[in-house]
């Protein structure tokens, strides 16, 4: 811990946050191993345990420090980051890994098409190889940020012939490259804040591919397991997210108080607690490895959770509930779940249990890969990809 | 009591429905939401008799009763058709018949009966109970951008004000098919209506409630016929997704809770027309069908996966009106509330 405490001091003593640029500021803590500790050396971490985080963040912010934003760069921190770091080349780390932290390059996500989505497996964008490199054609949806990315992370199909799960490779797509169109998607909120991506000829060299040719299925996992508990396992202090804007809103509403909406809002206020200490103790668990299935259940609980109590928050604040801030179409720089009034987060949180997975799918990973329950009779994990009904 | 539809309202249903699938489909209703009411509907149904159902004949209306208003209200939440039905047809009106003795509360019935005016009640629709005064600003008030008479409670009487003369600043509405305004009679010129106006007021609202249980049920029955629709439709992993014994469990909860809510709701309209056991058999119906309008908008979204996010699928349209159907004339806890005393379980200990 000590040494983590001298790191800190000998950052701020050489780079003032007070006089020093924002950005030079970040670089030079990501080169210092002070960006995400658990991250190798080199890498802009110093391979510590992932609990020591906090002390830093703590510590840099009381100096005053910028941070990284990282609510405008959650795609890129929470899932392409862990995926290129377990599975990329040296190369990849090296080019992706410092812009990525820093925030210069926005990250985002092409996983979902309009006939692939709890069905991922199932994709049909196809990735041809032509000399050093690949040339990809297929519709991506529902992408979110897709409008501020650099880079996205790409699953695509080389190998039509084979089961779905095992014709699919892993890519880095450079969303400024031509042939990628994106088109704006409006969200119930009003905004749009995720896109519609099409894909035509985009050439992508294979120097940007992740993992092996065919093995796009299991890194996928790498990501889909941090993308869940960076949406539902974050560490939050007593009160933090949705449950905080709850309650502040209750204090600052005396007079609509009733007994039925206290008993609930304490319901849910004791849940959101315990689900905070699962969060906590999962971390403890896990504080060496890498998220399993368990994480899913912690995404479960966050979507449950933030709709009740977004959706009480609506109710408790009566003739202010049926009013809404603003049905202008924007494009949001971040995706903030408790931002703005209750009527956004109330509708925005719907959209928890459907990103990332939705919950229904998380329950049958919980059922099988948890409790081992069997899985349904399918029909369509044996046949070749092209052969399937469609 | 009479939990069936009758033979009339099964016709009048088939018109009213016949007339929303030809102007107010979910895509209609979808593509117009941001321009206001859609007055040139408003006047068909007017013309129709759908907006004076619960007025009698000598009023001018239509002689029916709160049981064929209800069957019009279910029609009407079933597409979620942007018409001042609840503040003009249920609420003013409900407010005006119960003053009918009043000349110019007579001639306002007929005219919103012959569809040439439409009116609003100036509470915020969030009401319940007790009876707010119309004095200085009121917030959230439904349909009153629409309105050209404004009916006010103010110290216990009702008087009606020419919306022209009063300040109507529409609000961003939560529920975009039934805009809400705030309304500012200061300094408007008004006219007092003769005989009790806060009994009037209170009757309104408990009309109000009944009514929108039966607006509840319509738009439950359209989201569970879209999930429904949608599941047999939709594949993933090579089969279609209703196919998944965990999405039929929850279609078939969610039929359950509509056969149980249709039931209170049909409850209520009939008590409202009878007048026997009507407060009970409000805030029956208020209480549950609010709950499971909520939720069988919200399963809607939800199980129609990423699509239901978008604001191109109606879906929201639906989960936006229940959700401000929920707070509309008294959340389900504040009927509740209302319902302990009637039904002697009190929250308090008795000394
Ligand atoms: C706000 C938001 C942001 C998103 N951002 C991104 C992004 O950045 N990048 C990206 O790639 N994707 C993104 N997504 C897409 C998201 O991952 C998919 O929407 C999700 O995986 C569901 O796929 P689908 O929409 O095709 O629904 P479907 O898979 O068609 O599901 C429809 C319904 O069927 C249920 N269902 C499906 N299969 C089963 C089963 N086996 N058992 C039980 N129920 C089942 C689902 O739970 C759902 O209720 C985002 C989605 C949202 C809502």
């Amino acid at each position: 811990m000590s040494e983590i405490q001298d790191r800190v001091a000998a950052l701020l003593a050489a780079n003032d946050p007070a006089t020093t640029d924002r950005l030079e500021f970040l670089r030079a803590r990501f080169d210092a191993g002070l960006a995400w500790v658990h991250f190798p050396v080199g890498l802009g971490g110093m391979a510590a345990p992932r609990d020591a985080q906090p002390v830093v963040d703590q510590a840099l912010a009381a100096a005053g420090a910028p941070d990284n934003s990282p609510r405008r760069i959650g795609i890129g921190l929470g899932m392409a980051a862990p995926t290129i770091l377990a599975h990329g080349t040296d190369e990849q780390r090296l080019r992706f890994l410092r812009p990525l932290w820093t925030g210069e390059e926005v990250w985002c996500q092409l996983f979902s098409e309009p006939g692939a989505g709890s069905d991922l497996a199932a994709l049909g964008t196809r990735a041809r190889r032509d000399g050093d490199d690949w040339v990809v054609t297929g519709q991506k949806v529902w992408t979110s940020s897709a409008h501020n990315a650099r880079w996205a992370i790409l699953v695509a199909r080389t190998d039509p012939d084979v089961p779905k799960h095992a014709g699919i490779t892993y890519f880095v797509c450079d969303m400024t490259a031509p042939g990628v169109d994106v088109r704006p998607l409006r969200q119930i909120t009003g905004e749009a804040e995720f896109n519609e991506v099409f894909l035509t000829d985009v050439r992508i060299p294979d120097a940007h591919r992740v993992g092996e040719v065919g093995a796009g299925w299991r890194i996928a996992q790498t990501t889909l397991m941090n993308e869940r508990v960076a949406i539902g396992g974050r560490p939050v202090p007593r009160e933090g997210g949705m449950v905080g804007v709850v309650a502040d809103t209750w204090r600052a509403h005396p007079e609509r108080r009733t007994a039925a909406t206290h008993d609930r809002l304490l319901e849910l206020w004791v849940e959101s607690e315990a689900l905070r200490l699962a969060g906590i103790r999962l971390r403890q668990q896990l504080a060496a490895g890498s998220p399993g299935p368990e994480g899913s259940a912690m995404k479960l609980g966050f979507a449950r959770l933030a709709q009740a109590l977004s959706g009480l928050e609506v109710e408790f604040l009566a003739e202010d509930g049926l009013r809404y801030d603003d049905w202008t179409q924007r494009r949001p720089a971040m995706v903030d779940f408790t931002g703005r009034d209750a009527g956004y987060r109330y509708l925005r949180a719907k959209g928890n249990s459907i990103e990332g997975g939705t919950s229904e799918v998380l329950r049958n990973i919980i059922a099988e890969r948890v409790l081992g329950l069997p899985t349904e009779p399918r029909v369509d994990k044996d046949v070749p990809w092209k052969d399937l009904p469609r | 009591m009479n939990l069936l539809y009758t033979d009339i309202e099964e016709d009048l249903r088939a018109s009213v429905a016949d007339l929303l699938s030809d102007r107010a489909a979910p895509a209609t209703v979808l593509a117009r939401i941001e321009s206001g009411a859609d007055t040139a509907l408003w006047g068909e149904l007017a013309r129709m008799g759908a907006t004076s159902l619960h007025v009698s004949e000598g009023l001018g209306g239509q002689g029916a009763g709160y049981r064929e208003t209800a069957v019009v209200a279910e029609e009407l939440g079933r597409s979620v058709a942007p018409v001042p039905f609840l503040g003009s047809a249920v609420l003013a009106t409900a407010v005006l018949t119960h003053l009918a003795d009043d000349p110019a509360a007579r001639a306002l019935l007929g005219r919103l009966a012959r569809g040439e005016t439409t009116a609003a009640l100036v509470v915020p629709l969030s009401s319940w109970e007790s009876v707010p005064d119309g004095r200085g600003l009121v917030r959230s008030v439904a349909d009153a951008a629409a309105a050209d008479v404004l009916v006010v409670p103010v110290a216990g009487v009702v008087h009606l004000v020419d919306a022209r003369d009063a300040v109507v600043t529409p609000v961003t509405s939560l529920d975009q098919t039934r805009p809400i305004a705030d309304v500012d009679i200061t300094g408007a010129p008004t006219t007092p209506l003769a005989g009790p106006g806060d009994d009037a007021v209170r009757a309104a609202l408990v009309a109000g409630a009944g009514i929108l249980a039966s607006e509840q049920v319509g738009l439950a029955q359209w989201c569970l016929d879209t999930t429904v629709a949608y599941l047999k439709e939709r594949h993933q992993f090579g089969r279609p997704v209703g196919s998944f014994q965990a999405l039929k469990h929850r279609v078939a909860d969610l039929w359950q809770s509509l056969v149980v809510a249709r039931a209170a709701a049909r409850h209520a309209a009939d008590a409202l027309t009878t007048g026997v056991d009507v407060d009970i058999a409000v805030s029956v119906a208020k209480s549950l069908c609010s709950t499971a309008a909520v939720r069988a908008a919200e399963e809607c979204v939800q199980l129609h996966g990423g699509i239901g996010m978008t604001w191109e699928h109606p879906a929201h349209l639906y989960l936006k009106r229940a959700k401000a159907d929920e707070i509309a004339l008294g959340t389900p806890g504040r009927h509740r509330a209302t319902l302990a005393p009637l039904v002697d379980l009190p929250l308090q200990s008795t000394p």
